[in-house]
């Protein structure tokens, strides 16, 4: 009712969210999974071949890797996670939201309901982190029974997975406001794979020469990637692991703030 | 059949810059990002094992064979099922003196000239690279597109009677993913365990990655590469009668 009640000149501010409301969203999201989970199993599937593949397969190649001097896979296996709970999490605001906008017109059911634009926005993150959650729990397991556990570092990744699903589902959300169809996710895929491949997932960054450096630490998932590898591999290195959370805090935050702002105005055009 | 490759080729028009990030710019920046990046790290470790080869020489041939299979099912698979759907642009090919077989022979043409340009892009940055030059980039692109076709007609075959668009995403996860990833197209076969090894072997994909890696490294002997382009051919020809099959039975239905 306040939302109705407080019109405001000028700039239209986001309506308020409460929890109750927030969760009746993440319900409904978790509810789809009744009928099947093979979407959420989608998200295990590959970040496990690339681990089979590249982490194994590659690294009876690489050895051991310069610098850290860990098995290749002991090395690979915390970035495939953190990439795991990006991904997982980037795909249900972007793709699942784009689809529940255009396609199933999930929130034209929902926009009658007590829930506002901001509820959705805030819903939508939240499940997506919790997918991000899952299939990263997942992965961890994976990874456990496959001897690649180093240190019991590793554990922290938990809580840090929900900080990374967090930063890309907010980023997500954000970027799905922008979209005009569904052939623009071609050019999120030219956003996305770059990264994937050159934010040190797969080696270290003094692979990279000097000047590309501060490129590369500059980007989302190489903070996600510091934030769950040292611990990991047993290096607790604190400023490293508080800018990280810092950087993904604030991207997160700063994500979140333009994705409700913009998802208001298309709900309720 | 001509009629139909033009429309096809009409509507790529619209779409071909979008559909260059997929057919040319992911193998691209797996051939940035793995083959020379992770490659680094191969080549100071384990050049005895590579043969004196590079790891980016290794990988991007393979890679190449890879994405030219990505592409031919994701051009055919995927626009097949939804042209064959009541809505479709098949459906109105029916009441034309157009047959079946004719809409699907133009189209499988369609997807060969994707392959065909696609791998062509792929293999001049490979030139670029320093990675291959002359005849055997030539050959290379000629292994490509069969391998390409290989599973292009088996997946119109399939395709042409998919009714669940949401089977086709399915498919290439499950099935397409798991091939571009263990074919020895990132690592060799030899390095698999052995019963896993002979099954490998036997797939498909990893036989037109030999071909163009042999063709790549100038290891090719004249027995193999016939063995396995004779492999991809009868798949081809194989996938090509199931598919008048199916088309027959689906738009004649």
């Amino acid at each position: 009712m306040t939302t109705m009640l407080s019109p405001g000149p000028g700039i239209a501010r986001p309506a308020a969210w409460t929890v109750r409301r927030v969760l009746a969203l993440v319900e409904r999201n978790m509810m789809m999974y009744r009928r099947s989970v093979i979407p959420l199993a989608f998200g295990l599937v590959e970040p496990l071949m690339y681990l089979l593949t590249i982490g194994f397969g590659v690294g009876s190649l690489v050895g051991t890797v310069p610098g850290v001097n860990v098995r290749y896979p002991v090395f690979v296996a915390p970035a495939i996670l953190a990439t795991t709970a990006m991904n997982t999490a980037f795909n249900q605001t972007s793709f699942g939201v784009f689809t529940r906008i255009k396609v199933d017109l999930t929130y034209e059911a929902i926009v009658p309901t007590p829930l506002s634009a901001t509820d959705i926005a805030v819903g939508e993150v939240a499940s997506a982190v919790l997918n991000g959650l899952l299939t990263s729990a997942g992965f961890l397991l994976a990874t456990t029974a496959m001897g690649l556990a180093a240190s019991p570092g590793i554990l922290l990744a938990v809580p840090a997975a929900c900080l990374v699903g967090f930063a890309f589902a907010a980023g997500g959300l954000a970027v799905t406001t922008f979209l005009r169809d569904f052939p623009d996710f071609q050019l999120i895929q030219l956003v996305m794979l770059p990264m994937y491949l050159f934010a040190t997932t797969f080696y270290p960054l003094s692979t990279y020469p000097g000047w590309l450096r501060p490129l590369v630490e500059a980007l989302p998932l190489y903070q996600s990637i510091q934030l769950i590898r040292g611990p990991a591999l047993g290096t607790f290195d604190g400023p490293t692991l508080a800018f990280a959370t810092c950087y993904l805090a604030v991207f997160g935050t700063a994500a979140m703030i333009i994705a409700t702002r913009r998802l208001g105005k298309l709900l309720l055009k | 059949m001509i009629h139909v490759f033009t429309y096809w080729l009409m509507r790529y028009r619209r779409t071909w810059r979008a559909s260059i990030v997929m057919s040319v710019g992911n193998p691209l920046l797996f051939l940035i990002g793995v083959g020379a990046g992770l490659g680094h790290l191969v080549d100071h470790h384990a050049p005895a094992q590579m043969a004196g080869v590079s790891y980016a020489a290794f990988f991007a041939p393979g890679l190449l064979a890879a994405a030219a299979m990505q592409t031919a099912f994701l051009e055919s698979s995927g626009q097949i099922a939804r042209a064959a759907a009541p809505d479709g642009a098949y459906q109105s090919t029916v009441s034309t003196p157009l047959s079946p077989e004719q809409v699907m022979a133009g189209h499988m043409l369609y997807v060969a000239f994707r392959v065909l340009t696609s791998s062509a892009a792929f293999v001049l940055v490979m030139a670029c690279f320093g990675l291959v030059s002359g005849a055997r980039g030539v050959a290379m692109l000629i292994a490509a597109t069969l391998t390409g076709l290989a599973f292009a007609t088996p997946a119109a075959a399939w395709a042409v009677g998919v009714r669940v668009q949401r089977h086709i995403s399915t498919a290439y996860r499950m099935l397409i993913m798991p091939l571009y990833m263990f074919s020895g197209t990132f690592f060799a076969i030899s390095e698999l365990p052995g019963p896993i090894r002979v099954i490998v072997e036997a797939l498909p994909l990893a036989q037109g990655v030999a071909l163009c890696r042999s063709l790549a490294l100038g290891t090719a002997g004249a027995p193999a590469v016939a063995a396995h382009a004779a492999y991809l051919c009868i798949l081809i020809v194989a996938g090509f009668a199931l598919a008048r099959a199916a088309y027959r039975r689906r738009l004649h239905a």
